[in-house]
């Protein structure tokens, strides 16, 4: 995809740089006239989206760095010092906390589209997997950030995710004294939190870098999931891209803006709101909602090793997708079998994050008893997520496999300029499609 | 330069296998170097020297009247130091023939005699919340992170976590002072 330059330097300036530092070439070839399908839908707006929420939490989290002050004895008051006494303090700090929410919003929808339109499937697995060590870097980010305002759920989660690490044999208790710094979570631990808080995001930004590189190696995958093969197939990056993402992004601020401004605190637990106490664990202690469903395949197994292994497993399955994916079609738009039991995952990524924000002995319909079936009625939220945290793993260990040997799927077109220009929705409008074609 | 390269290699001194010896040697020496730069920077994590210093603590139980529990900081985790009624040691030691994940009879965790004070170390043995007293199915506490259930001597029950809440060393000083650490 990433063919020969086609940066012409028009002024002397511009070519004075171009034979000393290429780097208006470089951007040139990367966000003007990269060629990019021109079927592409708004599921793939998305990676813009998640640039622009990296940037917010980038910009507002110096900032909040700037009035911060990482102790155990001030951290909590400090917060509030933002909140009341800091010009537009609490602004920064309501973009900054629901753009976390904001951030996982959109990596969730962009990780779906990307399993969905198979978009982890030969060449993109080396981008595919960069996603993922994203993830995983988001994740870590999201969770130090979150202890940093030392409230009750800061602490106590701290105390569950360090002790995480505890589960392993051997090395694990030597691992969470590492991370705690002492033997509690206390002061040595949000001041490294704090430390790591802000070195992680540059590290992110730095695997961001790589994972547009592998993209613009491997050129964007499409909803038709063929390959571009020739010009009429793809437009330039800008101005048509351009356009589209920063349409796709004026909307999801709309959506930003609704939180910050009108439901700051919805996204947010109230017992955050109560200084951290060390000697009592809140009854209604439950993780951030982007954690949710982790945390109910955590909660669903009764022993701890398995817990923790199950709930990290539940990661790893995505880093090995791509092999674990048989079918030879690209896009689940052409697998009608394979469409249908996407949809059930979805339902059941839903179903784990709703299992994770109620009691695991509560019953799920009704308040009838049915019968124990080993440690818990089979009405209760426990045995719903485990049955939820079964069909998450069946999905990428059978039954992505077999499908891949078994489905009849249906006939793929030719090419994307034959779609996209002879789709039936698209069929009154060739005069629009047409000037596209100068492109 | 070109000629004393090709001295290097060609030369009656430039056994191969010596120069192989050499590579080796300098590789070896930069990953112990590295190696020994790595460890200040990864052990600075490990609790420093005034957290080492641990205190033990002395209580009076007086403080604390039959039925109830009082919990102390003790090394940044909360102590639980309860006053047990005779119900709930009744109960604890009925249940020490019961199934469980963690066996261990209610005399073994108490002192000899003093089957009313139950010392425990106040941290989920799954995943370090601080149980509740009274919520469990077993009359104990109940830990709200993850619902592991305890019994009235604080044996895990029911629930993910793996051990019984852990009792720290202790000693009476008299009849109503106790040492603990």
């Amino acid at each position: 995809m990433s063919g020969h330059s086609t940066y012409q330097p028009k002024t002397g300036i511009e070519r004075w740089l171009d034979a000393r530092l290429p780097i208006v070439r470089l951007g040139y070839d990367s966000f003007v006239d990269y060629p990019t399908p021109r079927n592409l839908n708004y599921w793939w707006t998305f990676g813009g989206i998640l640039s622009l929420c990296l940037a917010s939490q980038l910009i507002t989290g110096i900032i909040l760095v700037m009035h911060y002050t990482p102790s155990a004895d001030h951290a909590f008051a400090s917060v509030e010092h933002i909140m009341r006494d800091v010009n537009y303090g609490w602004l920064i700090r309501y973009m900054h906390a629901n753009g976390a929410s904001m951030f996982f919003i959109a990596v969730y929808v962009h990780m779906l589209r990307g399993l969905y339109y198979g978009s982890y499937k030969a060449p993109r697995e080396v981008l595919w997997i960069l996603g993922c060590v994203i993830y995983l870097l988001m994740m870590a980010t999201a969770f130090m950030g979150y202890v940093l305002p030392w409230g009750q759920m800061s602490f106590h989660g701290a105390v569950v995710i360090t002790n995480l690490f505890g589960a392993l044999p051997i090395v694990g208790p030597s691992i969470t004294t590492w991370l705690w710094g002492g033997f509690a979570v206390d002061n040595a631990t949000l001041n490294r939190f704090f430390s790591l808080h802000y070195l992680l995001p540059f590290m992110i930004a730095g695997v961001v870098i790589l994972h547009i590189w592998a993209l613009h190696v491997v050129g964007q995958n499409n909803p038709t999931g063929v390959e571009p093969k020739s010009k009429a197939d793809t437009l330039p990056f800008t101005p048509y891209a351009t356009v589209k993402d920063g349409f796709a992004m004026s909307v999801f601020l709309i959506l930003f803006a609704t939180f910050v401004f009108y439901l700051p605190n919805a996204l947010g637990h109230a017992d955050n709101y109560v200084e951290a106490n060390p000697l009592v664990t809140p009854a209604h202690i439950v993780p951030e909602w982007y954690f949710l469903p982790f945390y109910a395949i955590l909660r669903a197994v009764p022993d701890k090793l398995m817990g923790v292994l199950a709930m990290f497993g539940a990661i790893a399955c995505l880093f090995a997708l791509p092999w674990l994916d048989t079918s030879k079609v690209r896009s689940m738009r052409y697998r009608p079998t394979a469409k249908l039991y996407f949809i059930i995952f979805v339902v059941a990524c839903c179903i784990l994050g709703l299992c994770g924000a109620k009691l695991p002995d509560d019953p799920v319909l009704g308040h009838f008893k049915t019968f124990t079936l080993g440690d818990a009625d089979l009405n209760s939220f426990v045995w719903l997520s485990r049955f939820a945290s079964l069909y998450y793993f069946a999905f990428f260990l059978v039954i992505l496999p077999v499908l891949g040997l078994v489905e009849k799927t249906l006939p793929v077109p030719d090419s994307i300029a034959s779609p996209a220009l002879s789709h039936p929705a698209a069929a009154p409008e060739q005069a629009t499609a047409a000037p596209e074609m100068k492109g | 330069m070109a000629d004393t390269a090709e001295g290097a290699t060609k030369g009656p001194g430039s056994d191969p296998s010596r120069r192989d010896f050499i590579y080796i040697a300098a590789i070896t020496a930069a990953a112990g170097g590295a190696a020994a730069l790595a460890w200040p920077f990864i052990d600075q994590m490990n609790p420093s020297a005034d957290t080492l210093a641990l205190a033990s603590t002395e209580f009076d139980l007086t403080k604390v009247a039959d039925g109830q529990q009082v919990t102390l900081k003790w090394r940044g985790k909360p102590l639980f130091v309860r006053n047990r009624t005779p119900a709930e040691i009744q109960k604890a030691v009925a249940d020490d023939g019961a199934a469980m994940k963690d066996p261990q009879k209610d005399a073994d965790r108490v002192k000899p005699g003093k089957a009313q004070w139950l010392v425990l170390i106040g941290s989920c043995t799954h995943l370090g919340c601080v149980p509740t007293f009274g919520g469990g199915d077993y009359g104990g506490w109940f830990c709200p992170c993850h619902g592991s259930h305890y019994d009235t001597s604080g044996r895990i029950r029911k629930g993910p976590a793996p051990l019984n809440l852990a009792v720290p060393e202790y000693e009476f000083l008299s009849d109503t002072k106790v040492k603990i650490g």
